[in-house]
């Protein structure tokens, strides 16, 4: 009995170090941040409480809404460019293509480095004055112009260049699982049925990834919403607020401009956008997978 | 990979010139993925004047490592002409620990969440889960004052042990959904033979786990490497990891821009996570996959 | 004195009741098989006498002693899964002696173990492999040995043929049958064939949502099924049920069934209806068995009650030892079996034997046999 009872504690016993973790880290920093959000900190936690103000000015800065329409710019290409391409080369390596396990690792290698080194590699290729300009100068082609990083409205143009080319191997990896993964009798029936390979494609396979676009968007949108290295190590926000995105913004006021109510709300508007992504996803993801 | 049985794309003799224009977008694509890394490589071995005048992908004329020892070990880093060698170490006892305490909870929390199921447990698991997800901008604040009075701010220990919450949901995460596919009947026979909670965990199921062990050590191993606002927000000079410091030397205002030395340092920042995809790139692309949720 | 006893046995997950107060028990060295379609909850009622789930009420006792709060490896019992369930990364000899390690058995103690169990199951070539190497009639072997090393006082088997191949299935089926027979142990075995529960048994329980529906001998489940449920479930082909009325005509009973053309059909009963006197007009299932309804060669000689009866046979099924022919007969499609020679072709009207002897009538409102 006793025996029985030990058996069934240690279980939960082991798990609660977990749970208390996350349940602290997670959950009651969120209800912090947000409690942050109504008082009157500045450079250190205050506890003045001034109710929704902070969202007030917030709302107010034309600098939140530059940061949230870069984030729209930037999140709307990087999501669209890197699903399309993935795609695009999932479809191109799934031709049976001699050398397929060479040309796999290269698209898919910039995924292991850290986004500082990305941008830091990025950001020297773009700058006109030593990159691939000066190089297209020094090759004779004097006319050549490609100063995007340095010009406000293109700036963030330039983040997403950068982005696509570290996230896209990996939305081409889990593309090329998910037609590697197409039942090959259903192609059968289609060649048998006439089909072209455009068709088979475009009335037949294509349809058939749609988790994966929503997986892919899933996660694409969230490193979006999060994505602050980057642009640190690109353009630094800049030039101006060029390509300042909410994350950089929660953090230069936050630490560097002590608004913390501000930046703490700014957190808090964050977390709204990737919650309502996520929530939904993993609800539908979760259910029907339920199994005893 | 399964085998298809009829390649969509098998293209008849008629179409050669369609399978040439194929490899050839497959190659540009290959070609564009590789640049950076050439041009880096190219010219962290070039002196820095003739990254200056000459172009970017030609090949050095000049063929020099010193870039390479300024990076690790005297290159000026914030006000110290440290190099990245000591940040590197950071990275190192800040990576080492955060990934190994992380696997092993994460294993844990796979196994009692598929093996040892109790009411409420798929709530748990849903709270675990979307822990991945939360912006970090959200526990800079509360988890600077957490770290500030448990009097580990600013040190290693901080980190990892910011490292390993934040890692968490992705270890459990892994392990469950591996664990749910392994036979529970293993389990059940094990209970009759008399194994207990530990005894099944250590006999039976971690010897079949060495798959999923090296998907998770290679997730959490590339993440916290290449972690930035972690290690800015919370470490100083003592714990600061690779990434800042590389920060701290690339954006540093004084004095000329040492492009050739900043590539260096890059290169030396990736290339941890770089020897780990190229030894083991397969398993590496199962953590992303596996990342993705599905599992 | 029963050996294994359970009474009044329930278990819910949730909201869910699977097992609604199971009563069942068996002597030693019986046999007893855990029959049911999927869902029944035999696989659950199994489980729960090995321990690996808890009960919600009732008890379960193993030689007098209630193990019901007890662990499983404390309840003396051994268990052949389904799947097998050998550990991988073990060797047979390892997977074998596993529980005796954790009990802390002494290896040379333990090598004298499994050496005995691999001579009595001839797996004694197989003792350094790792299961991935072996085939399917080995895993179940080795699944064996791991159980009887223990020398438990109940096996208890969970659908341990149900992963192989047809013709194995049958050889194994004889061997675990071969094996009770010399040990004399007590065994709960749980299928969902009801062939291997009437081949296996000394004792079927026949389980349907998680509700009991008879407890008895083969011959008492085969002969005379409680209900409807169980007379359909037992046998293959399965009995034939006819929608019928019954007819009382003075001291005689009778049951009457409509055929597709012409007058009712009208079968007399014999002297053992005459509880049915009461019954006229009622409606009622008739049921009969193929092997009850067959070619006039093939007819029981002792059979007391015999009809015969002009049928239209719309197909014929050659099953090599019989033939199975298709008819129809109150608005369903019965089936007859006939000698494996026997001179009857699809399409013809072909005269068939009823030994109604062997009829059952069923009461269609309770589901309940009441002949």
């Amino acid at each position: 009995m006793n025996r029985n009872r030990l058996q069934d504690i240690i279980p939960r016993l082991v798990l609660s170090p977990s749970v208390a973790l996350i349940v602290v880290f997670v959950y009651a920093f969120i209800v912090y941040t947000f409690y942050l959000s109504m008082t009157d900190s500045r450079m250190l936690p205050s506890y003045g409480f001034v109710g929704f103000d902070n969202y007030e000015k917030l709302w107010a800065l034309r600098h939140w809404w530059r940061a949230l329409s870069n984030l729209a710019i930037f999140g709307s290409l990087y999501i669209v460019i890197c699903s399309v391409l993935g795609l695009f080369l999932a479809i191109l390596l799934d031709q049976k293509i001699r050398g397929e396990g060479f040309l796999r690792p290269i698209y898919l290698y910039p995924m292991a480095l850290s986004f500082i080194v990305t941008g830091t590699a990025w950001k020297w290729f773009l700058d006109p004055g030593i990159g691939l300009e000066n190089t297209m100068h020094q090759w004779g082609w004097t006319g050549f112009e490609f100063a995007w990083i340095k010009d406000r409205n293109l700036a963030i143009y330039t983040v997403v260049i950068a982005a696509v080319w570290q996230s896209s191997g990996f939305v081409m990896a889990m593309f090329l699982a998910g037609l590697r993964g197409v039942d090959g009798e259903i192609i059968k029936a289609a060649q048998m049925d006439g089909a072209s390979n455009v068709t088979i494609y475009r009335r037949i396979i294509i349809p058939m990834m749609r988790p994966v676009f929503l997986s892919a968007f899933v996660v694409l949108a969230h490193l979006a919403i999060k994505s602050y290295d980057l642009v640190v190590a690109l353009t630094g926000g800049g030039p101006g607020q060029a390509t300042e995105l909410p994350a950089t913004f929660m953090y230069s006021y936050t630490f560097t401009r002590n608004q913390m109510g501000i930046g703490a709300s700014s957190a808090i508007i964050m977390l709204v956008m990737i919650f309502s992504i996520i929530i939904p996803y993993l609800y539908s993801e979760l259910r029907p997978g339920r199994q005893r | 990979m399964s085998a298809k049985p009829i390649p969509v794309g098998a293209v008849s003799a008629g179409n050669k010139m369609l399978r040439v224009l194929l490899y050839a977008v497959l190659i540009l694509f290959a070609l564009y993925y590789l640049l950076p890394l050439y041009v880096m490589t190219v010219n962290s071995v070039k002196p820095l004047a003739e990254i200056r005048q000459g172009d970017m992908l030609s090949l050095p004329s000049v063929l020099t490592f010193e870039p390479w020892a300024k990076a690790w070990s005297s290159a000026q880093i914030g006000v110290q002409p440290t190099g990245l060698k000591p940040y590197f170490f950071n990275s190192v006892l800040m990576v080492v620990p955060a990934v190994a305490i992380s696997t092993i909870l994460g294993a844990l929390n796979g196994y009692i969440l598929t093996k040892w199921r109790f009411r409420g447990d798929d709530v748990i698991f849903g709270l675990i889960l979307l822990s991945c997800f939360i912006p970090f901008q959200i526990a800079l604040i509360p988890a600077a004052r957490i770290l500030g009075t448990l009097g580990i701010a600013g040190t290693t220990t901080g980190l990892v042990m910011i490292h390993v919450v934040y890692g968490l949901g992705f270890t459990t995460l892994f392990f469950r959904n591996y664990y749910a596919a392994f036979p529970t009947e293993l389990v059940r026979a094990a209970q009759i033979d008399g194994a207990g909670f530990f005894q099944i965990f250590r006999r039976i199921l971690l010897p079949s786990s060495a798959p999923i062990i090296v998907v998770t050590v290679i997730w959490q191993f590339t993440n916290i490497w290449n972690d930035f606002l972690f290690g800015v927000s919370f470490g100083d000079f003592d714990s600061q990891p690779m990434t800042v410091a590389l920060n701290n030397l690339v954006s540093s205002s004084g004095g000329v821009k040492e492009y050739n030395v900043h590539f260096a340092g890059a290169i030396l920042a990736a290339l941890p996570t770089l020897i780990v995809y190229v030894v083991s790139g397969r398993y590496f692309v199962r953590g992303l996959m596996a990342g993705a949720v599905k599992g | 004195m029963s050996f294994l006893k359970i009474e009044k046995l329930k278990k819910s997950f949730g909201k869910v009741d699977v097992l609604k107060g199971i009563d069942l028990e068996i002597e030693e060295g019986g046999f007893l098989v855990l029959v049911g379609p999927s869902g029944c909850g035999k696989s659950t009622l199994l489980n729960t006498i090995a321990g690996l789930e808890a009960i919600t009420s009732g008890s379960i006792s193993i030689n007098g002693k209630v193990v019901n709060d007890l662990h499983p490896s404390q309840r003396d019992i051994a268990m052949v899964f389904q799947s097998y369930a050998l550990y991988p990364n073990m060797t047979v000899a390892q997977n074998i002696g596993f529980g005796m390690e954790i009990r802390g058995v002494a290896k040379a103690e333990r090598d004298a173990a499994i050496a005995k169990v691999a001579e009595t199951l001839q797996i004694g070539a197989l003792l350094d492999r790792k299961p991935s190497q072996l085939s399917g009639g080995q895993r179940q072997r080795v699944a064996m040995g791991r159980a009887l090393v223990r020398d438990p006082l109940v096996f208890l088997f969970d659908e341990p043929l149900s992963n192989l191949d047809a013709k194995l299935r049958v050889d194994m089926r004889t061997e675990i049958k071969r094996l009770h027979q010399r040990m004399g142990t007590t065994i709960v075995y749980v299928t969902h064939d009801q062939i291997e529960a009437m081949t296996l048994a000394t004792r079927i329980a026949v389980l349907k949502d998680g509700v009991l529906q008879q407890f008895g001998t083969p011959a008492e489940i085969y002969n005379k099924p409680a209900n409807l449920f169980v007379a359909d479930f037992m046998g293959s082909p399965s009995m034939n049920l006819i929608p019928a009325t019954v007819e009382v005509d003075g001291g005689k009973v009778g049951i009457s069934m409509q055929r597709d053309e012409g007058q009712p059909l009208l079968l007399p009963l014999g002297n053992s209806a005459g509880g049915l006197a009461s019954r006229h007009g009622q409606k009622v299932v008739f049921g009969i068995r193929p092997e009850a309804l067959t070619d006039l060669d093939s007819a029981d000689r002792n059979a007391t009650q015999v009809s015969e009866l002009d049928c239209e046979i719309e197909v014929i099924e050659p099953a090599g030892s019989d033939t199975f022919a298709v008819t129809r007969l109150g608005g369903r499609e019965i089936v007859a079996r006939l000698r494996a020679d026997a001179p009857i072709a699809a399409g013809q009207t072909a005269r068939l034997a009823f030994n109604l002897d062997k009829a059952l009538l069923f009461d269609p409102e309770t589901q309940e046999r009441i002949l």
